[in-house]
């Protein structure tokens, strides 16, 4: 009774201006990397799945999208259950073909490298990867330029993926090509496009 | 009788938002690459902004405040219906005034008024593919895009000098985004191509008959194509408005008679309101005393 | 003093009430019903249906009406409407060899299983306008076949079991069809796209274009197989149901071009087909889709793509009637902004070639 209750319930109050304000939200986020902004708590979803990777998943996802979820995710059949009923998404096993991929565990994540990298002709056809983290006052700055911020701006995400410069290095060095990120926080999320730069690297 | 229909906010179905909206975060993340995606059909004409629409519609809310400007000017047939629209289907806050839009579609012109940040351009396009008319074939200018092959343009811009003395474009002047991409503006005089280099707001374009979107983030290099010998340079106009008196505004001609009398207003109608307001005068302006030192007619 | 013409919002609203005056025309000749569309202009309701990609008698009648009688508005106004609807889930191919069959007809054949039945047919109607119809006169009853309903095997169905036409093109493993409705043309297209946007072309542009084949660009040698009109099963994929559930019955014409192929180096000579089919009752449309889906297969079959017909891209891009009426129709939008850009630049081009000119005059004189 309980696990139907999660999968049912905390999805969007009200699916039309819940999902247009989220999703100004990753706009905005996406013209500014690195910009924290916040949207509160607008679902409760099953753990690991968190508010804000919540409120993200069923504001982009849907039956035409293909998504490559992490095995704590995929391991929670109320997780699972949620994410389908709420948002109707296309499961994908193959993260290199997955529109979308949603990382609850930062610390087993695959390497960026291993996702849809989009081809030279179609550079869209790429995963974004939205990563759980808790905040954005985490111990390791980065400094980031590129389109979408007016010269530098300071972002530290409460954590990171492993080697995480020299993979987004990697990323930004295959452009038009690559991956994007969107950042999922307590209640407010950020964005790195794959255009943004890490320009150095403060401890 | 099928019962009538009841539409959702903004028109669009919210798997449709959905869908445009992917698309737009993809055309973000990659400056200047048009983004292919599954356009509707709208309630008016191919061609007539339905692109447009579909991205203004995709990602307006109750608190967005809008603007729609055709030629510059509010109050343009199409703008008017399409700001009609909006109000219909979204009734959302409207608005003629640039600073106070959050939002402001716009149909060949970007408002003279620099934008801030926080507002968004959404421009309406009609053939997104700037090559299109050097190779009509979508296989191919795609194949061009993937390679950076741009060489046709150049050729193109220098067969113009070769045969002119100077290039003959002078609307939908093609740019390069962020050092990558060749872009159509869309066909805003190449006046307003200075505007969209490392503009604060945010520029999306969406072209719904050719199903593509694309974008320019803030702040993002935006170059217009030239050569060192021919650097690129937009038009001047020898005179200042005839109302407001603006001197580095884009100016439409008004035919005054049919015997050659003619005067240049500013084609934004809400910047020469506003500076007319500010009691800003031109030659032929509603001022009495000024309007009787010049006939109305042609100044040359 | 100068004042700008303003006012738009005004000049629209009475724009749209002088329509719906015209619209309805002198109030004293009876108001036109949907079911007499529906009725009485019923292929002027299927080509709206057809085009609108839309199956609904009633709709397609009120698009009409509301259209004045144009044809490509009422298109639009149905399609419009189409791209809001909820989609529910796809159909199963409709099986138009169990057709309750009202019309077919076989040009290859002179008598075959099922026979030759003429159908509602305008053929062999000699072309006199009838003044009887200006009245509203009492009709007589169309006779009906008594014998019951017998198997009509399709022309291709026949020419197959011997190999002596290609088999009914299939689709990879795996491969679901594409919709155009919902995704972007990726040209260039595979054949199931590309029959979508065929089915939903313009009829007279197809029209064209058919036709140019026939008079050699891009001849492809066609006969007409069979046509055939009559009405088909609608059946619902559920996934948790054994059995498809049957939505109602549509009337579609399907056309089945049978056309010359020498064969390759891995094919052996055999006939290749041309397919059509359309919502309602138009040969003309079915037809000239089967002519333009074969010429497209050009590339498929190795032949060398020398006429429009053949050319993908120029076909499908501007089939769309809906698209194109208004792209075309968009020049009446104001470009005065545009214009004044290449007013300028004409201006200052005419003023610099004067200039050369009177110079070289000039010089000329000088050396003279």
């Amino acid at each position: 009774m309980r696990a139907t209750t999660q999968i049912y319930e905390g999805g969007f109050s009200d699916t039309v201006f819940n999902s247009q304000e989220v999703f100004r939200a990753l706009m905005d986020a996406m013209a500014s990397p690195g910009r924290i902004i916040d949207i509160g708590s607008l679902t409760t979803a099953p753990t690991p799945i968190s508010a804000t990777a919540g409120a993200v998943a069923a504001t982009l996802f849907d039956h035409d999208a293909t998504v490559w979820c992490d095995k704590p995710i995929t391991g929670s059949v109320p997780a699972m259950g949620w994410l389908k009923f709420h948002t109707g998404l296309e499961v994908n096993l193959n993260p290199s073909d997955a529109q979308f991929a949603l990382i609850s565990d930062l610390e087993a994540m695959p390497s960026l490298e291993s996702f849809g990298k989009g081809t030279s002709e179609y550079p869209d056809r790429s995963t974004t990867i939205i990563v759980q983290i808790e905040n954005f006052d985490g111990p390791q700055e980065l400094t980031l330029s590129g389109p979408g911020i007016e010269v530098t701006r300071t972002f530290a995400p409460s954590r990171l993926p492993r080697m995480f410069v020299e993979q987004w290095t990697a990323n930004r060095g295959i452009f038009p090509r690559g991956v994007d990120l969107i950042f999922a926080g307590k209640s407010a999320l950020a964005a790195m496009p794959r255009t943004t730069r890490i320009s150095k690297r403060e401890a | 009788m099928t019962e009538l229909a009841t539409y959702n906010f903004a028109y669009l179905d919210e798997q449709t938002k959905r869908m445009i909206r992917r698309a737009i975060l993809k055309a973000i993340a990659i400056p200047g690459y048009q983004v292919p995606f599954a356009s509707r059909e709208m309630p008016m004409p191919y061609g007539w902004g339905t692109g447009g629409v579909q991205v203004t519609a995709a990602i307006i809310g109750p608190n967005d405040t809008l603007k729609v400007i055709d030629q510059g000017a509010d109050d343009t047939t199409n703008a008017v219906s399409i700001r009609a629209f909006f109000q219909k289907v979204s009734s959302v806050r409207v608005t003629t005034k640039t600073t106070e839009a959050t939002i402001i579609q716009t149909r060949h012109r970007i408002p003279e008024t620099a934008l801030q940040t926080g507002q968004t351009l959404v421009y309406q396009v009609p053939i997104p593919e700037p090559l299109r008319f050097l190779e009509p074939r979508e296989t191919e200018t795609r194949k061009m895009h993937a390679l950076e092959e741009y060489g046709l343009m150049h050729v193109k811009l220098y067969e113009d000098i070769a045969r002119h003395g100077h290039i003959a474009t002078t609307y939908a002047y093609p740019v390069k985004v962020e050092g990558r991409y060749v872009m159509d503006p869309s066909p805003t005089p190449k006046f307003d191509n200075p505007k969209m280099h490392r503009s604060p707001a945010l520029q999306l374009f969406g072209a719904g008959r050719e199903k593509r979107i694309y974008a320019i983030p803030p702040y993002t290099e935006v170059v217009s194509l030239d050569f060192e010998d021919h650097p690129f340079e937009i038009q001047t106009f020898s005179e200042p408005c005839a109302l407001c008196g603006a001197r580095g505004s884009y100016l439409d001609e008004v035919i005054l008679d049919d015997k050659g009398g003619s005067m240049f207003v500013c084609s934004d109608t809400d910047f020469c309101e506003d500076r007319q307001s500010e009691g800003h005068q031109g030659h032929l302006s509603a001022n009495p005393a000024q309007a009787d030192t010049h006939a109305a007619g042609v100044e040359k | 003093m100068y004042v700008a013409v303003k006012g738009g919002e005004t000049a629209i609203r009475n724009a749209h009430k002088l329509l719906a005056d015209r619209r309805r025309g002198n109030r004293s000749v009876p108001a036109i019903g949907l079911e007499q569309i529906v009725e009485q202009l019923a292929l002027a309701v299927d080509r709206v249906m057809a085009e609108g990609s839309l199956y609904d008698t009633e709709l397609a009648a009120l698009a009409v009406k509301q259209a004045r009688g144009d044809m490509i508005e009422a298109i639009f106004l149905v399609r419009a409407y189409r791209t809001t609807l909820p989609r529910f889930g796809y159909t199963k191919p409709v099986e138009t060899s169990q057709m309750a069959i009202e019309r077919r007809i076989s040009a290859t054949f002179k008598d075959l299983p099922g026979g030759q039945l003429l159908g509602p047919t305008f053929d062999y109607t000699h072309r006199l306008l009838d003044p009887e119809l200006a009245e509203d006169g009492v009709m007589e009853s169309p006779d009906r076949r008594v014998e019951a309903h017998e198997h009509t095997p399709r022309v291709t169905d026949i020419l197959g079991k011997d190999g002596m036409i290609e088999p009914d093109g299939e689709m990879p493993e795996g491969v679901e069809t594409g919709d155009l409705t919902r995704e972007p043309l990726p040209f260039p297209l595979e054949r199931d796209l590309r029959l979508q946007a065929l089915a939903r072309g313009d009829e007279g542009f197809l029209l064209g274009l058919a036709y140019s084949t026939q008079r050699g660009f891009g001849r492809s040698h066609p006969f007409a197989g069979e046509i055939r009109i009559g009405e088909v099963e609608v059946e619902l994929e559920v996934a948790e149901l054994d059995f498809p559930p049957t939505l109602g019955r549509i009337r579609v014409t399907e056309c089945q071009m049978i056309n010359q192929f020498k064969g390759s180096s891995k094919q052996p000579p055999q006939f290749t087909r041309g397919y059509g089919l359309v919502f309602g009752q138009s040969e003309r449309k079915s037809m000239s889709m089967a002519l333009c889906d074969r010429a497209l297969r050009a590339r498929e079959l190795g032949e060398d793509i020398t006429a429009a017909a053949q050319d993908e891209e120029f076909v499908i891009s501007h089939s769309d009637n809906v698209q194109s009426t208004g792209f075309v129709e968009h020049l009446k939008l104001p470009h005065y902004v545009d214009f004044q850009a290449e007013l300028d630049l004409v201006r200052r081009m005419r003023s610099e070639h004067e200039r050369v000119a009177s110079n070289s005059s000039e010089t000329k004189e000088a050396a003279e």
